[in-house]
């Protein structure tokens, strides 16, 4: 027992405890004066991250205002957008279901590719070419979405077109996606071409979490008798699902904000049509893109409530990612 | 309830009557340019516990890893010589990579179950990595826990992820996952050395309880481990830059009370490595 300190006359600070303790004690820690300051310096930067989000939400919100007040919840269910017409009709409907169909086209082509793409380079391809397989992918990941825009639409939307005028034909009447009149300029295509621009980036992500894997568990498989693909499916898979989850997520957001690509592809159409491969759709993003040079007062507040909901909507969806990354892994048999 | 016929037949899948013979020969290593291992010849017969000594880095882990094909995993690894199971080369195009794996089993110096699977589902990864199909799983994975000696201690949680358990329950967890396919031979590098006298006495128990179903192979720096387990013994040593050579192997009792070679009676003394 201490009965003076360097500091002065502390007389004891060993606590007084029962006979027996029955509860955990608190546990206390005095930091060092480096220790203290790095966690105000990263502190301080969380801090400013949060409230910049939060600016923006306000912000946001400040410009939405008045075209809330005018439409009220018929903002979620209108499909025209005629803000500054007499009277004011406007609603993110079409855009919301725009952004979703084509978000989700993108991720469908971009999360199993990513993952086939990562695993090929990690575990499959010869170590020769691995590195510059590699390179490639972290290169493709820095080239700006315009080129890939332009790619698509004077290269890849041509070159699909027979294949889903074919497509259209063959499932004529039975599928969702026929009855198409004219095909080119459809939120399927879209959200194709917003895949391309988020492969490189997902797969990038995803390749480096994988290759984290620890070998000597990669061994343990392999010691079993396992097979490459039974060591991925029982080390590699489990050990980075929480980066598939975020790489895609990156992805995601990257699906969702994406103006360019849906611009110069849609054919404008400001309605909900379940036939995806049918010309014609909207998302906010593009929406908002478009609308925005005519756009009078309260146009440009409509637009700001448009930009609202997709910011709500991505916030929503990390949400829901983070909850799944953080869910304790199920442990039972696969 | 038909007791006694699943029993019998659990216990029959899993335990052979005897282990295979493995033999290394003329086996010679290299990592790039670096000749690591130099004509290595050793007889791993059936019912009979081999152990690997001699000193840090004269390429013990390297020939036990040729033995069930983990050493071609290492990116500039080269190999000579052959590795025969039963007679047939393993390294051959008679017997398939998966297959020797195995049916050769391999315990690591540091345990690896797999964290984020439960205790039951370790024991059966195997099942599943080779795409075997057992009567009764819960059989089986009750033989081979029983097998390593872990299943009064685990028993009440086999639902439980294996991160949780210590780390001589993790390494009986790893051979009881290593039994649970059926291996000839085991391959055990330093099992014991991340462990407590009583785990390690523990897992020494456990090898002397498998010795005569399955062949094993055991690299230790415990003398006393090597006499206590091992009925053969090889003596590796490696003069500065040349590559590691068996210097002497024959019965461990002799290798112990009367070894031919003086380097092999320094090192076992303790008088150097
Ligand atoms: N992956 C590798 N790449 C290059 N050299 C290696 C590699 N693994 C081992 N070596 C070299 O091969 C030689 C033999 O190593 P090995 O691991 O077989 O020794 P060991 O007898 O098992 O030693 P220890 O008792 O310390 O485990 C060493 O000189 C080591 O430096
Ligand atoms: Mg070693």
């Amino acid at each position: 027992m201490r009965t003076t300190g360097p500091e002065g006359s502390v007389t004891s600070d060993v606590p007084e405890a029962g006979p027996r303790a029955e509860e955990p004690r608190k546990l206390e820690a005095r930091l060092t004066d480096a220790d203290r300051f790095y966690r105000a310096f990263v502190a301080a930067g969380a801090g400013t991250t949060l409230v910049l989000i939060t600016l923006i939400g306000l912000f946001l919100l400040n410009g939405a205002w008045p075209a809330l007040k005018t439409s009220g919840l018929s903002f979620l269910t209108t499909l025209t957008w005629g803000p500054d017409g007499e009277p004011p009709k406007f609603g993110v409907a079409a855009m919301m279901f725009g952004t979703f169909v084509s978000a989700a086209v993108a991720m469908l082509i971009t999360v199993p590719i990513a993952v086939c793409t990562a695993l090929f380079i990690n575990e499959y391809a010869p170590r020769a070419v691995r590195r510059s397989l590699t390179s490639l992918v972290d290169l493709m990941a820095a080239i700006p979405s315009l080129i890939f825009a332009i790619w698509g639409l004077f290269f890849l939307v041509p070159l699909l077109a027979p294949l889903e005028d074919w497509a259209v034909a063959q499932f004529h009447g039975w599928l969702p996606l026929a009855e198409a009149s004219a095909t080119g300029g459809s939120l399927f295509n879209a959200g194709l071409i917003i895949a391309c621009m988020a492969i490189p980036i997902t797969t990038s992500i995803i390749r480096e979490v994988l290759a984290q894997a620890p070998r000597h568990e990669c061994e343990g498989a392999l010691a079993l008798g396992g097979t490459r693909w039974g060591m991925i499916s029982s080390v590699i898979l489990p050990f980075g699902r929480s980066g598939i989850v975020g790489g895609s997520m990156l992805g995601l957001g990257r699906a969702l904000g994406e103006t360019l690509a849906a611009t110069l592809i849609l054919s404008i159409a400001f309605e909900i049509k379940p036939r995806i491969l049918e010309n014609g759709g909207i998302t906010v993003a593009s929406g908002i893109a478009i609308e925005f040079r005519d756009a009078q007062e309260l146009g440009l507040s409509a637009l700001m409530a448009a930009g609202l909901a997709l910011f709500l909507v991505t916030f929503a969806i990390n949400l829901l990612a983070a909850l799944v990354v953080n869910r304790k892994p199920a442990g039972a048999r696969a | 309830m038909t007791v006694p016929e699943v029993d019998q037949s659990a216990a029959a899948e899993a335990a052979p009557a005897v282990g295979g013979v493995l033999e290394g020969v003329q086996v010679s290593c290299w990592f790039g340019a670096r000749k690591v291992l130099e004509g290595v010849d050793i007889k791993m017969d059936a019912g009979v516990v081999t152990a690997l000594i001699g000193p840090s880095g004269c390429g013990k882990s390297t020939f036990l890893r040729t033995l069930n094909r983990m050493h071609e995993l290492v990116p500039i690894a080269t190999l000579a010589g052959s590795v025969l199971l039963d007679g047939h080369d393993i390294y051959g195009a008679g017997l398939r990579l998966t297959e020797v794996r195995r049916r050769i089993g391999m315990v690591f110096q540091k345990p690896n179950p797999f964290p984020a699977m439960t205790i039951a589902d370790n024991v059966a990864a195997g099942l599943r990595l080779t795409g075997r199909k057992v009567r009764d799983r819960d059989e089986l994975i009750e033989t081979s826990l029983r097998r390593a000696g872990l299943w009064n201690e685990v028993r009440n949680r086999l639902g439980a992820p294996a991160g949780g358990l210590s780390g001589g329950q993790q390494q009986r967890l790893c051979i009881a996952r290593s039994l649970a396919v059926s291996p000839d031979v085991l391959l055990m590098d330093e099992p014991c050395s991340a462990l407590d006298p009583t785990s390690t006495r523990r897992i020494e128990e456990t090898i002397l309880e498998l010795k005569d179903q399955v062949t094993i192979v055991i690299v230790t720096h415990n003398m006393q481990q090597a006499q206590r387990v091992s009925q053969h013994c090889a003596f590796f040593l490696a003069a500065e830059d040349e590559p590691g050579r068996v210097v002497e192997q024959g019965p461990t009792e002799q290798i112990f009370s009367d070894p031919h070679d003086p380097r092999t009676a320094d090192y076992v003394n303790g008088r150097f490595g």
